[in-house]
């Protein structure tokens, strides 16, 4: 059909076919490929059992399906292709049962915590409960986030309970002292705090893994600290990058860095002998060798990696 | 010989229905019920002695009536039926003191319940997640019920060391919910639109009435020393509990969440002291352990159970779960019915 001038223009029945079909397509991209509507059913079912209410939180508000569904997805790309992490020894985490996974800690925001527990659940098909301090769950918004992903306080009573439930659990033992530390320190283990930790594994009898993240300390390397303003906003540190503050946002953006994440031999707590816990000289024994183990497999991976972004 | 039980606090709800069903128990010879304000319902075999414990009426009934039994329900928590915080700080502070000491000048007095509540623990980002009976407070509460509830169980547990042969047993319940009961945090959920602090999406547990009472009794005939939680099992995030209720929700900074309660009189009901707003912040979990294997009592509901009877008998909000399901399938129509203009 054609107007006056000649050029051929589309009946409104024909454009209406068009519409449908660039929604189709459109919605074929979004979902990837034929499967668009089952998925399109999948994310409306979603939604209506998330606006009802409809789903379940363990007694530590862990939300195992929106921690699946989004966050995971949301870092994963960042894991694959950003930071391109290689893991190595993940049989070393245990399969089932109580564990308990002992990390450095870096990169002036707990992103090495996420990416770890990202790795955990792909790699060893677990998931990680991380222990957070305090601060974070006196946060909006990242406490509640945290909490749905699983975290919970870093107290022996916490810990111990879910060691006892068989769960996996992730400590990052240096603490702020660890993520906040100037550039010029990197991958020099802090202290690693009284081995409250360690005394936790040794009651509940369950292994120690030591995991060793390199690549994190380079994603924001922190070169000063705001530390009247980090006293106002009652923050351990405020910290400033090359690009954070000046850039403002676009200094929020991670450094490219190449990850290497390794989990190493686990040492075994249900040798020890009754009332172990207890001994303080014991439990600060383990916490060093523990220390040692992970500050050796820093130095090695970073002998293996050639240079901090490739 | 069976039992000759008293009863504080059964001109409310929980009290007199308590009174009731304790009453039918075999192994109880005589209910006395205690209040200020007589009882709405009828009490059946109770007998009703109309007293004010803040006055030290009761030594003459526990020596008259010997009683044997004394269970203390008399704890308020929400001042605007009693007159106003002074006189609700006065019943439940004074009021267990001269109950107490009752008791104690009583000889024949073998055993005390005392109904106690999970607010004595306060709430706060340092909390464990889940709280046991011998864990203290991270924050202990400063300011209402939950504070009168603290000076409470410090009274009873005084006299538990001045009279070590009296069994006491404390029950620090959850949340109640339940179709006859009404508490601040009922009134709370069901506000058409429910402030939240914004940010925060803290655990809460409840516990049905009917577990409550049955908590009671079972602490009553055949309990045991010490201090217990009562809540039914899992937790419910409060997002999660407003939207089963089907109502909107909207967050607040909490800041201003309190100043906003004293400002709109809907929300006056609701009572968002600061202690509530850090219940509302942070939440509270309860290991229930203890309850099971040494008070060995088991509830019937778990607290989604629990919450979806109250959901159930509240009135229904504006965004229904059937409405929510109905909208769901008009929108899967309308995409069905895309994918057919499409293959045309």
């Amino acid at each position: 059909m054609a107007n006056s001038d000649g050029a051929a223009r589309p009946s409104p029945g024909h454009s209406g076919d068009d519409l449908t079909d660039s929604v189709v397509d459109a919605a074929k991209e979004v979902f990837g490929g034929e499967m668009w509507e089952r998925r399109l059913a999948e994310l409306l079912a979603f939604t209506r059992r998330r606006i009802t209410g409809d789903y379940e939180v363990d007694e530590f508000g862990f939300d195992i399906e929106l921690t699946e569904r989004f966050l995971h997805r949301a870092l994963r790309p960042l894991a694959e292709k950003w930071f391109r992490v290689e893991v190595r020894g993940a049989v070393n985490i245990p399969a089932f049962g109580g564990g308990l996974v002992v990390s450095n800690h870096s990169g002036t925001v707990p992103l090495d915590g996420l990416i770890t527990s990202l790795v955990v659940h792909d790699h060893a098909d677990r998931y990680l409960r991380m222990l957070g301090a305090d601060l974070v769950f006196r946060l909006p918004f990242i406490g509640e986030l945290a909490r749905k992903a699983g975290a919970t306080l870093a107290t022996s009573e916490d810990t111990e309970r879910m060691l006892r439930e068989g769960e996996l659990v992730g400590v990052w033992p240096e603490g702020f002292k660890g993520i906040g530390k100037p550039f010029s320190e990197r991958y020099q283990l802090q202290r690693f705090g009284r081995g409250g930790f360690v005394s936790a594994a040794m009651r509940t009898g369950v292994p120690i893994v030591p995991c060793s993240v390199v690549g994190a300390e380079e994603i924001y390397p922190i070169v000063g600290n705001l530390s009247p303003l980090a006293r106002l906003l009652k923050l351990p540190y405020v910290p400033v990058t090359p690009f954070f503050p000046w850039l403002g946002v676009l200094g929020m953006v991670p450094l490219p860095s190449k990850w290497l994440i390794e989990f190493g031999e686990p040492l075994l707590t249900e040798a020890c002998p009754e009332g172990a816990a207890d001994d303080p000289m014991l439990a600060l024994n383990l916490t060093e060798q523990v220390r040692e183990t992970i500050q050796q497999t820093l130095h090695s991976l970073l002998r293996q990696r050639k240079s901090a972004f490739a | 010989m069976g039992r000759v039980v008293l009863v504080t606090g059964v001109g409310r709800d929980l009290g007199g229905r308590f009174a009731r069903r304790v009453a039918l128990d075999p192994t109880v010879d005589k209910v006395i019920g205690v209040d200020v304000v007589p009882p709405p319902a009828d009490l059946g075999a109770v007998r009703f002695v109309r007293a004010d414990i803040r006055h030290a009426v009761l030594a003459h009934v526990l020596s008259s009536e010997e009683v044997d039994t004394v269970v203390h329900l008399g704890v308020i928590a929400t001042p605007t039926s009693v007159g106003g915080r002074t006189s609700m700080k006065e019943i439940n502070v004074i009021g267990t003191m001269q109950l107490l000491a009752a008791c104690q000048q009583s000889a024949g007095v073998q055993a005390l319940v005392v109904k106690s509540s999970s607010k004595v623990y306060g709430s706060s980002p340092k909390d464990p997640a889940m709280f046991a009976e011998d864990m203290t407070p991270r924050r202990t509460p400063r300011a209402g019920f939950a504070k009168d509830s603290v000076e409470v169980e410090g009274y009873v547990r005084g006299f538990a060391r001045r009279r070590p042969d009296v069994r006491v047993t404390m029950l620090r319940c959850a949340n109640l919910v339940g179709p006859l009961t009404q508490t601040t945090m009922t009134q709370y959920l069901e506000l058409p639109v429910v402030p939240t602090v914004l940010g925060f999406d803290p655990r809460v547990q409840f516990c049905h009435e009917e577990d409550a009472l049955d908590a009671l009794n079972h602490a009553t005939l055949a309990g045991v020393h010490g201090t217990f939680n009562v809540a039914g099992d899992h937790v419910l995030t409060l997002a999660q509990a407003i939207r089963r209720l089907g109502r909107p929700h909207i967050g607040v900074p909490s800041i201003f969440l309190g100043a906003l309660g004293s400002v709109i009189p809907l929300l006056r009901r609701a009572n968002l002291s600061a202690e509530q707003v850090a219940f509302l912040s942070y939440g509270r979990g309860l290991d229930t352990t203890a309850m099971r294997q040494t008070l060995g009592f088991e509830p019937k509901f778990t607290t989604p159970e629990a919450f979806e009877d109250f959901a159930r008998r509240s009135r229904p909000g504006a965004m229904q779960p059937e409405r929510v399901a109905e909208l769901e399938r008009q929108v899967a129509d309308v995409v069905a019915k895309v994918r057919g203009y499409g293959q045309q």
